[in-house]
């Protein structure tokens, strides 16, 4: 079975160079990588689910219920973004960083060692530069040097974390950066040098998670690059970044108690809130704005982290599923939104609804989702998350963020009814509405309602979620 | 190796970390940084080969050869490539020299209040020389937002990687040599980008300023 581990991977080598040698499929690259990936995520869940731990290359690779779960959001993700967002033509280059790109990410969830889970995850900054700054005008090569600064320079103090979680296990005599080894010793550690280290490596993976204040590279570099890029990085590259913080905290919790990661996840939660909050009350243009509702998310998994727990974990698990799939359709209608309107500014977009319900339909839905109404998963799991951190003991946190929260969904109400809602033409003579989707519909269709049904399911799927939250510590 | 001795090389090498580190924020010239860098990977790379002959461990020894020719060749070598032989010879950075040398004292004094824990009562010269590395990685930080010029952002962000390094080989004798190759891989490879989107921008604004970089805000 430990060969499963080695798909993902593998697939994403090869599609990148088939791309690279057959420029006529490159288009079709990321779309296979993804199935790959989901479907692997689906296998090692199955696994999971038999409690068979699945792992490969002498224990760098292992596959436990939360690494399954986390391929299969990947996957998932991968698909809606790049199915959404296929392409008549594709150029080879991007696509085989696309490729790349979900290679790092299965990567660093399938990785039992917080240093190869470190190296993956600066893999994602390096296969994403170029695809960020891939227009090659100002703004996009200033969205590509803040990023690729800002990115690497939070991932190298999260390294210095994980030197310093490695220097504070070399008292047991067997140094290990082993994920398995360090949650199951916990007695090894070193608690004085394991602080600064947890802390460290929360501090720098937040930076690539986006949460404040840490955040100033986000909506720069997720409005500057292409939409399916952008899908990706905002539905699924900030989860797998906050992945990484929960495994970090699962580790330094048994030894240090909760106090200390909580405190930082708690204030970056609610920073992220606030800075998501006021930027969204002013915002003028509509990829920006979906990246600060990334921020306005993350703040929330943070909310949810530092509550702990088995409801509040369990509901960021979801959250990030109900999320990412969320996020990227709407970041693939917005794609389609400024092919076709040539314009990125709310203002410019007008009544889409009368004028293009193709677009608007599924810009309405995945607005929905993201706003958290019911029936979508991220209703239950925004309402998991607050009760979580209420019954946890942050009430006061909790209250603040449950008024950001209000700020945020007002804003984010506010701006798309002024780009759906109204007549059609100013005027003049009505146009017949466009009713064309400008690209596959059915990715957007299946993601928003695989968000809707997905938290009413709970068999196999429910008994993964907590099995998943089971592994950081939230046993039940 | 007798112990004094191996006390003694340990803080020389160390000594020329932080004593590179701190030329480094004092010096404006792009050409000299990038001599200084040069220096100061050969400086970790010795105190790598230092440790390997302490703990009689051959891998670390060929870690050593890897550290020099990336960290004193080939990484030096990359940046300097770039840097133009007329321009940037006077940058302006935005702290003045002064004021940068008095804020790497005071980095210095904080990297040995944080690094107690660390020390802790190690007999190790090595470990007792964490809080150089620790200042290292915090002047690094300086570089990185005392600095206007694009590559000498990348100088501040080479510096803050060896201050890490540093910290790695001091404290546990490196990381296993997975994450140390894959480590070494990933910084090569932010080095080549941030040099490809440094062209890119002179091309684009004619100058590597990065407060040139105003078109994104809020």
């Amino acid at each position: 079975m430990g060969v499963v581990l080695w798909l993902p991977l593998g697939t994403s080598v090869l599609a990148a160079t088939v791309s690279l040698r057959v420029p006529r499929v490159a288009r079709l690259a990321g779309i296979a990588v993804s199935v790959v990936v989901l479907g692997t995520g689906l296998a090692l869940g199955a696994a999971a689910l038999d409690h068979r731990v699945v792992s490969a290359a002498g224990g760098l690779l292992r596959a436990d219920a939360l690494s399954a779960f986390m391929l299969v959001v990947i996957g998932a993700v991968g698909l809606t973004a790049t199915w959404g967002g296929l392409q008549a033509r594709s150029a080879p280059g991007p696509a085989a960083l696309l490729s790349a790109f979900l290679g790092a990410m299965s990567l660093a969830v399938l990785a039992d060692n917080l240093g190869v889970l470190w190296v993956a995850v600066e893999g994602t900054t390096i296969a994403t530069a170029f695809l960020v700054g891939q227009h090659r005008t100002r703004a996009s090569l200033e969205a590509a040097w803040k990023y690729v600064v800002l990115g690497s320079v939070g991932v190298a103090i999260a390294f210095l974390g994980i030197v310093l979680v490695y220097a504070a296990t070399r008292a047991s005599g067997t140094p290990t950066l082993s994920w398995v080894d360090l949650v199951t010793h916990p007695a090894l550690l070193d608690p004085a040098v394991l602080k600064l280290g947890a802390a460290l490596a929360v501090l720098g993976f937040a930076t690539k998670a986006g949460l404040a204040p840490m955040h100033s590279w986000l909506p720069d570099a997720h409005s500057q690059a292409p939409a399916p890029v952008s899908g990706l990085m905002s539905g699924v590259l900030l989860s797998v970044a906050f992945y990484a913080i929960l495994r970090i905290q699962a580790v330094a919790n048994p030894v240090l108690g909760p106090g200390l990661l909580r405190g930082m996840l708690a204030v970056a939660g609610l920073l992220s809130l606030a800075v998501a909050a006021a930027l969204l009350l002013r915002q003028r243009d509509y990829k920006r704005m979906l990246a600060y509702s990334s921020i306005e998310h993350m703040g929330l998994l943070a909310l949810g982290a530092a509550a702990g727990g088995p409801l509040a974990l369990t509901a960021v698990l979801l959250h990030m599923l109900g999320h990412g799939l969320a996020k990227s359709s709407l970041f693939v209608v917005s794609g389609r939104l400024l092919a076709v309107e040539q314009s990125t500014a709310v203002a410019d977009i007008r009544g889409l609804l009368a004028r293009r319900p193709g677009l608007a339909v599924p810009w309405l839905a995945g607005t929905a989702a993201l706003l958290g109404l019911p029936p979508f998963s991220l209703f239950f799991s925004e309402v998991g998350i607050v009760v979580g951190a209420w019954t946890a003991g942050l009430q006061v946190v909790t209250a603040v963020a449950l008024g950001l929260l209000l700020v945020a969904f007002a804003a984010l109400v506010r701006l798309t009814a002024t780009m759906t809602l109204g007549a059609g033409s100013r005027g003049g003579p009505a146009a017949e509405p466009d009713r064309s989707a400008h690209g596959p519909w059915l990715p957007l269709a299946l993601a928003l309602a695989v968000v809707a049904v997905i938290a009413l399911l709970s068999g196999p799927f429910g008994t993964l979620l907590r099995q998943a939250a089971a592994v950081l510590g939230g046993a039940s | 190796m007798a112990a004094n001795v191996y006390a003694q090389l340990v803080g020389l090498a160390a000594g020329v970390l932080l004593l590179t580190g701190v030329l480094l924020v004092w010096r404006r010239s792009l050409a000299a940084s990038v001599r200084l860098l040069s220096v100061q990977g050969a400086a970790l790379g010795a105190l790598v080969a230092v440790i390997g002959v302490q703990h009689r461990e051959a891998g670390l020894l060929a870690v050593a050869g890897l550290v020099v020719l990336l960290k004193a060749a080939v990484l030096p070598v990359l940046v300097g490539r770039s840097v133009p032989a007329d321009a940037g010879r006077e940058e302006s950075p935005r702290l003045n020299p002064t004021a940068a040398l008095i804020a790497a004292a005071v980095l210095t004094v904080v990297a040995y209040l944080v690094s107690r824990p660390i020390v802790g009562s190690s007999p190790d010269p090595a470990v007792r020389a964490v809080p150089v590395a620790l200042a290292l990685t915090l002047l690094g930080f300086l570089l990185l937002v005392g600095r206007r010029h694009a590559l000498a952002q990348l100088v501040g962000f080479l510096v803050l990687d060896n201050g890490i390094a540093a910290v790695a080989f001091m404290t546990a004798g490196g990381l296993p040599l997975v994450v140390e190759l894959g480590a070494s891989l990933d910084v090569l490879l932010v080095v080549l980008i941030l040099q490809v989107f440094s062209a890119r921008m002179r091309v684009k604004f004619g100058a590597l300023d990065l407060d040139e970089l105003t078109e994104l805000r809020d």
